[in-house]
């Protein structure tokens, strides 16, 4: 019997958690597998492409229940996006699925060209992102395809924080005749929006109002802002918490009220410090004159440390406690 | 139209090629003039597309993959009536439609091409759901034989032969020279027939001038079951007897004199193709 991988959740978060009211969902992964079926049954131009990923992928399901809507490529992640650009030229509302790491660095040429610059309804979703594969390495963390999907033209990026992100993003992408990426982890999360909250892509939801400092997160690093937060009331400070599902095109409204109504802001994204959510959000204040005290919490630029997921996030402050202490101390 | 009647049309296409690309003062002419009779006879006599049925789902696809030889495509498309000639004058000037490589901006392109091995896995998706919706378009590309250094046609060469995509045919033009010079010194890829074969397609391999071998090949697929492979060899620089086989001209662009040149001597390929008619 191997170790059972350790928690993303202190006992204390476990019991913020709790607190809050939050229950446990499944993986995003799961909730894009369903999704997705559910979609492909009623429309039967919606075809999944996979790269020997219909495992990891959770798509096996769909793979049985709708074989012909289902298109094996063997891993080959250049021609995976190929093929999924064609099928999309040629009235397939085609979804690419691929580990995000190779998805998004070995085929980005793919991307850029036969995606985004043909201008295709394509969807590339990026499983098993970030540094979900924890321990397996740097060859499989994904810390970079949020900074290199921004400087793409013509591509939504999206990152769901729970399963209610993760279906109505893939549905939204269903409907959308523009390219997109959705990107998200393989770990079960907690749910943090209610069945109805409004969706829209580029429209940031507030999660819990407050003054002191707004924590503007995406992914899956939503829920550890939103118990720091509640950490903090504790100690009698207010926090906003944002959860930016959308990275592009980004909530520019919702980035600048926060910085105008809040005394500091902290960005929380389970990428590279560089090119991602931070930076987006300080290019927006800074060009609009907005200063105010700052943090962007990532993964810094570094041979990331050796752990499962769970450590390495605690490793670089993408925690309850780690969160309240960067918000303690910018504060001071 | 008669095999002497479309070899009269390629004399005004290099024309249009070569003038196209003197304007624009760049290009990739040796290219253009090798694929010229392969697209010729594509755009002629093989493809079900013109303007008018450009939107229907029914049409055959075209990809260029070696979206280099644009000017090429740009004079056939031209001539088939998709925009009128004058725009190749406007080649990658500012604010043209008419980029350097093909856009989906200009009537008649399927897909942005111009970054090497992209058409092929491109070109399996739109033959995939050809077959999904049981249409009856066929699917085409274009590939130069220096492009095949890139691992990605090998992918997708795989792919094409397990599902058996019988609607789809690659053609290689196969001049042997790319921009550094021969390919048999820059990355031998010979013997190509053997490896198309041995990757599960049908081969044939033609005189890519040739209109009754082109013809021939392109008008159907080769075997049912098996992606064809079209091996048309040719000339790098076809039809101006200084660019022939000369690697220098992959990209070269005629000076004035160079121009006036080439256009004497394609007026000498006309007159003499006029007589013999």
């Amino acid at each position: 019997m191997s170790a059972p991988a350790p928690s993303m959740f202190t006992p204390a978060a476990k019991a913020m958690a709790e607190k809050l009211g939050l229950k446990m969902g499944r993986a995003n992964l799961d909730e894009f597998a369903a999704t997705l079926e559910e979609l492909a049954k009623a429309n039967p131009n919606i075809i999944a492409v996979t790269s020997d990923s219909r495992g990891s992928g959770k798509l096996a399901p769909f793979g049985k229940a709708l074989p012909k809507q289902l298109v094996e490529v063997g891993i080959a992640e250049q021609n995976l996006v190929g093929i999924t650009a064609g099928l999309a030229a040629c009235g397939k509302k085609s979804f690419g699925v691929s580990p995000a790491c190779f998805l998004t660095a070995r085929s980005l040429e793919q991307i850029k060209n036969d995606v985004c610059y043909s201008d295709v309804p394509a969807t590339l979703v990026g499983i098993s992102a970030g540094v979900s594969y924890g321990a397996l390495g740097s060859t499989h963390h994904s810390l970079h395809d949020l900074a290199v999907l921004r400087a793409i033209h013509n591509i939504s990026i999206v990152v769901p924080a729970d399963n209610f992100e993760a279906r109505a993003a893939i549905r939204a992408a269903a409907k959308s005749p523009k390219p997109a990426y959705v990107r998200f982890g393989k770990a079960a999360v907690y749910t943090l929006h209610s069945p109805d909250t409004q969706f829209e892509t580029g429209k940031a939801i507030t999660l819990r109002d407050g003054k002191d400092v707004a924590f503007i997160a995406t992914g899956e690093t939503v829920v550890h802002a939103l118990l720091a937060a509640a950490q903090l009331a504790e100690r009698g400070m207010n926090c906003r918490v944002i959860s930016m599902h959308t990275v592009k095109p980004l909530d520019t409204e919702t980035v600048l009220r926060a910085a105008r109504e809040c005394r500091a802001v902290i960005t929380v994204e389970e990428h590279s410090v560089h090119g991602g959510l931070g930076e987006a959000c300080a290019a927006v204040l800074l060009q609009a004159g907005v200063s105010v005290p700052f943090r962007i919490v990532g993964l810094p630029n570094e041979d990331t440390v050796t752990g499962a997921q769970a450590d390495i996030f605690r490793h670089y402050g993408i925690s309850m406690e780690g969160l309240s202490e960067t918000a303690s101390k910018l504060l001071k | 139209m008669t095999d002497r009647e479309l070899q009269i049309k390629s004399v005004h296409l290099r024309r249009k090629t070569l003038e196209a690309i003197f304007e624009a003062g760049a290009g990739h002419t040796g290219g253009g003039l090798s694929c010229l009779d392969i697209l010729n006879v594509l755009y002629n006599r093989i493809l079900n597309v013109s303007p008018e049925n450009f939107s229907s789902p029914a049409r055959d696809r075209y990809v260029q993959s070696k979206g280099h030889s644009v000017e090429a495509l740009y004079a056939v498309l031209a001539d088939r009536g998709f925009f009128p000639g004058t725009e190749l004058k406007t080649i990658c000037h500012y604010k043209s439609h008419f980029v350097g490589h093909p856009t989906r901006h200009v009537p008649g392109i399927e897909m942005n091409t111009g970054a090497l091995g992209h058409g092929l896995p491109i070109c399996i998706g739109m033959a995939l759901a050809g077959k999904m919706d049981s249409a009856s378009y066929r699917v085409f590309t274009l590939l130069g034989d220096g492009e095949l250094a890139e691992g990605s046609n090998w992918e997708a060469a795989l792919a094409a032969a397990h599902y058996k995509l019988d609607n789809l045919t690659a053609i290689i033009d196969h001049n042997t020279l790319q921009i550094t010079g021969h390919t048999r010194d820059v990355m031998s890829n010979e013997p190509l027939d053997e490896k198309w074969r041995a990757f599960g397609w049908a081969v044939k391999v033609v005189n890519g001038h040739d209109y009754g071998q082109l013809t021939g090949a392109l008008s159907k697929p080769a075997e049912k079951g098996k992606p064809t492979c079209v091996i048309a060899n040719t000339v790098k620089g076809k039809g101006v007897s200084f660019m022939e086989n000369v690697a220098k001209w992959h990209h070269g662009v005629p000076s004035e004199a160079e121009l006036k040149q080439a256009l004497r001597e394609l007026d000498a390929a006309e007159t003499k193709l006029r007589e013999a008619a």
